[in-house]
């Protein structure tokens, strides 16, 4: 889990990442894109140095963004982000059974999404186009087709066994 | 004005492409759509490359080419490889089939005929490509590069006639020649609302002068829609081409292609056709040498389905919370920046360059009186053959399902096909032989919509479907209007109370009061079509509601709610083993006497249906 209290290099990084955008109102989402890829997920304290640094914005402005697209999280994300379509597709070929095993296995109640190791976040997605190979689920952009229980059990074993052996 | 002198002689571009691409000698096209690649298809490419059939090998050919292209659409028997020389495809192709496919095909001329596709109907492999049913009913045209060119190899897409559209229309120098055309065409908006292009265009054109916009509708938020996904991945030229030549048409110099951000292939590909673009002279500045510039950006969505409704999709790309406004003022008059604006969708765009090269009559000989061309469906859900399909406008159900999609899968039967996503509604056998088109499905209470078709079987439960419907709305609803932000969220309310076996019959009326509530007070296209799943599945499976209501009876049997599990006394020979499995020791019985399930502690998680060795354990 990346530290809470942030040190100068962190600072820099997100400086650079509103510079590499001009510093645009118009490229807020994209602003937010690259911190949240930068620091698994959008820590508060940046959102509102943004807000204050670019002009035309307030730090409520873009509390609002961040809040608003499913995309982004202001909660540390895990390691692993696991992504269960649930489009029309996967969800009439049994992708809920597939999902409610990952959220067994990882021990989430309803309303939180990520491992207590801080490994696995698990999320749902309403499509992502590969409805042909429905159930598909993804592993930070692995695209897994045709996914049971049984194999996706495999697949979170054999990343398991990788993390302890690592 | 008059005529453009071009610096460009595309003609001449096209020849010299058209020889480099005989220069690869015998052309092995690998899939390499976002399907392919979950399936394995880098893996395979990378094995023809290392078996050396990248360079030449002794052949009957003198040289091989592995071209890794777009999606072929037929997603589920990937990864596919077609090798144009005895046109056959191979399909389900794994890295250790490759060299099988390298000494027999390529070097001796003998198919492999394990690898080939076998007919659902017949049982029986098929060697030509045009006989696979899956492809010999389709018409494609906004599809026909994808797979068959390197999407990023910018002279494959010029070799099959790529910017010669564009060329055309900036050497006749006449935009309004270009509307009159595409309003000619007859050309519908292909994301949904089916508004006329050309009129669209007319109205856009209207405010020429200053700056404005043209902008791509990419954010394909209906789940089990992936037409545009695939073109941005297997054609972006096509989608290029035809945003420039409406910029040319409405006067405009600067252009936004907006992105979902679970498409990332997409993403890369655009980017790089676009730099390709810009260096040979088809898209930036002073375009094959005439005044006309054009600029193309992308913007990436950040997941939120209520941004393909197209005031909601501008503010997004100004970098706000993508929540529509009323209209007017529409985007014609007053769109992105406060400009004027032209926002057509991917597919409409893509059909574009095709119209201009061969002309309106080509394009309306296609289709119904009032819905010309071709259509693209994801034919997907419960049929053997699941894919991207592209057919003229007017094709019917039962020949996309049955005749394409070679029939439901299993031997099932045929329930419903849910059409237009989640603002669509469910076409039943009735509506078989209806042909396709915008208005036909409108009058049936469906949508062409974006053109997503799951096909669901008697195992499907239509209720659960609306729910799940109901659930994707109403977790997708902006929240702005309050109708659509508490209706939505009260309608999902009493569908969860059905499945749960808790419903009752006043609900049903109630469910249809919110429903028209919702369509009547919402502002855009979200809120007012988010009941159509529920108000055509009331319509069509009213049945079924009510034996979730009154009989507690899930008919499919899906509910986990109202699942009976019961032992066949006739067949239990007492085994034991499912007394054993069962978690809440819910079943009792002796050694070879019949078991009994105790309904009240059953909690119906289905171990001791699949523990039985005699099949003796039921749902219903």
């Amino acid at each position: 889990m990346p530290a809470l209290t942030r040190d100068h290099s962190d600072w820099v990084k997100v400086d650079s990442i509103i510079d590499s955008f001009e510093a645009k109102k118009s490229n807020l989402i994209a602003i937010l894109q690259k911190v949240q890829e930068e620091f698994r997920y959008l820590p508060e304290d940046i959102l509102t140095y943004i807000g204050t640094k670019i002009e035309g914005l307030s730090p409520a402005t873009v509390y609002g963004v961040a809040t608003f697209y499913a995309q982004f999280s202001l909660e540390p994300k895990g390691k692993y982000i696991i992504k269960c379509c649930d489009g029309t597709a996967c969800h009439v070929r049994g992708s809920m059974p597939v999902y409610t095993s990952l959220k067994q296995r990882f021990g989430l109640e309803d309303g939180t999404f990520t491992s207590k190791d801080g490994l696995f976040t698990l999320e749902t997605v309403s499509c992502l186009g590969a409805c042909g190979l429905a159930p598909v689920v993804v592993i930070n952009d692995k695209v897994y087709p045709q996914m049971t229980t049984d194999a996706m059990k495999i697949i979170i074993d054999t990343i398991l066994d990788e993390e302890h052996s690592a | 004005m008059g005529t453009n002198t071009i610096n460009i002689n595309i003609h001449e571009e096209q020849q010299r492409a058209e020889e480099s691409i005989k220069a690869q000698g015998l052309r092995v096209l690998v899939c390499n759509g976002t399907g392919c690649i979950a399936n394995g298809s880098n893996d395979v490419i990378a094995k023809f490359k290392e078996l050396g059939a990248d360079v030449s090998i002794l052949t009957q050919h003198d040289k091989v080419t592995i071209v890794p292209t777009g999606c072929h659409g037929f997603c589920e028997q990937g990864v596919l490889v077609i090798i144009p020389d005895l046109n056959i495809t191979y399909v389900k192709v794994k890295p250790e089939d490759v060299e099988e496919i390298v000494d027999s095909h390529i070097k001796q001329g003998k198919p492999v005929e394990r690898l080939l596709y076998t007919s659902p109907q017949t049982g029986e492999k098929v060697y030509k490509n045009e006989d696979i049913e899956f492809y010999a009913r389709q018409s494609r045209t906004t599809l026909q590069n994808c797979g068959e060119i390197n999407a990023e190899c910018i002279d494959e897409a010029i070799a099959k006639h790529a910017y010669e559209a564009l060329a055309k229309v900036l050497q006749e120098n006449n935009p309004e020649a270009v509307i009159q055309e595409i309003e000619k065409s007859g050309l519908r908006g292909r994301g949904g609302g089916g508004f006329p292009t050309g009129r669209k265009w007319r109205f856009t054109a209207a405010n020429r002068g200053g700056k404005s916009y043209v902008v791509c509708n990419g954010d394909e938020g209906d789940p089990g829609a992936f037409m545009d996904r695939s073109v941005m991945e297997g054609d972006p030229h096509k989608l290029l081409e035809g945003m420039a030549i409406a910029g040319f048409a409405i006067g405009s110099d600067e252009a936004y292609i907006y992105v979902r951000a679970e498409y990332p292939l997409a993403i890369k590909r655009l980017r790089i056709a676009i730099k390709q673009a810009e260096e040979r002279g088809f898209l930036g500045k002073n375009i094959m040498g005439t005044d006309f510039n054009f600029e193309i950006h992308i913007k990436e969505g950040a997941g939120a389905f209520v941004c393909g409704e197209e005031t909601a999709l501008m503010a997004s790309i100004e970098g706000e919370r993508g929540m529509p406004r009323p209209k007017p003022p529409f985007p014609a008059n007053k769109g992105l920046f406060g400009r004027p604006t032209l926002i057509n969708n991917v597919e409409t765009l893509a059909n574009v360059p095709d119209i201009i090269r061969k002309g309106a009559d080509w394009f309306s000989s296609f289709g119904t009186e009032t819905s010309k061309g071709t259509k693209t469906f994801a034919l997907t859900g419960e049929v053997n053959n699941t894919g991207l399909i592209e057919v003229p406008m007017g094709t019917t159900l039962r020949e996309i399902i049955f005749d394409i999609g070679g029939g439901i899968r299993n031997g099932k039967k045929f329930k419903a096909a849910q059409i237009g996503g989640p603002s669509g509604g469910c076409l039943t056998e009735e509506h078989l032989d209806l042909p396709m088109d915008y208005d036909s499905l409108i009058k049936a209470g469906a949508m062409v919509g974006s053109g997503g078709l799951v096909v669901m079987n008697e195992d499907t439960c239509i209720v659960e479907v609306a729910r799940f419907f109901m659930h994707f709305t109403q977790s997708e609803s902006c929240g702005k209007c309050v109708p659509c932000r508490e209706g939505t969220k009260n309608m999902l309310k009493i569908l969860e109370k059905i499945v749960r076996g808790q419903g009752e019959m006043k609900d049903l009326d109630t469910l249809e009061e919110l429903a028209y509530a919702v369509k009547e007070g919402s502002l855009c296209g979200l809120g007012k079509t988010a009941p159509n799943p529920v108000l055509s599945t009331l319509k069509y499976f009213r049945d079924e509601y009510v034996a979730h209501i009154k009989e507690k009876r899930c008919p499919a049997g899906v509910c986990s709610a109202l699942k009976v599990i019961k032992i066949d006394e006739s067949i239990c020979k007492g085994c034991t083993k499912c007394a054993r499995t069962c978690p809440v020791g819910a079943i009792s019985g002796t050694v070879k006497n019949p078991h009994k399930i105790d309904q009240s502690k059953c909690i119906k998680c289905g171990a001791c249906v699949a523990a039985c060795p005699f099949k003796a354990i039921k749902q219903a």
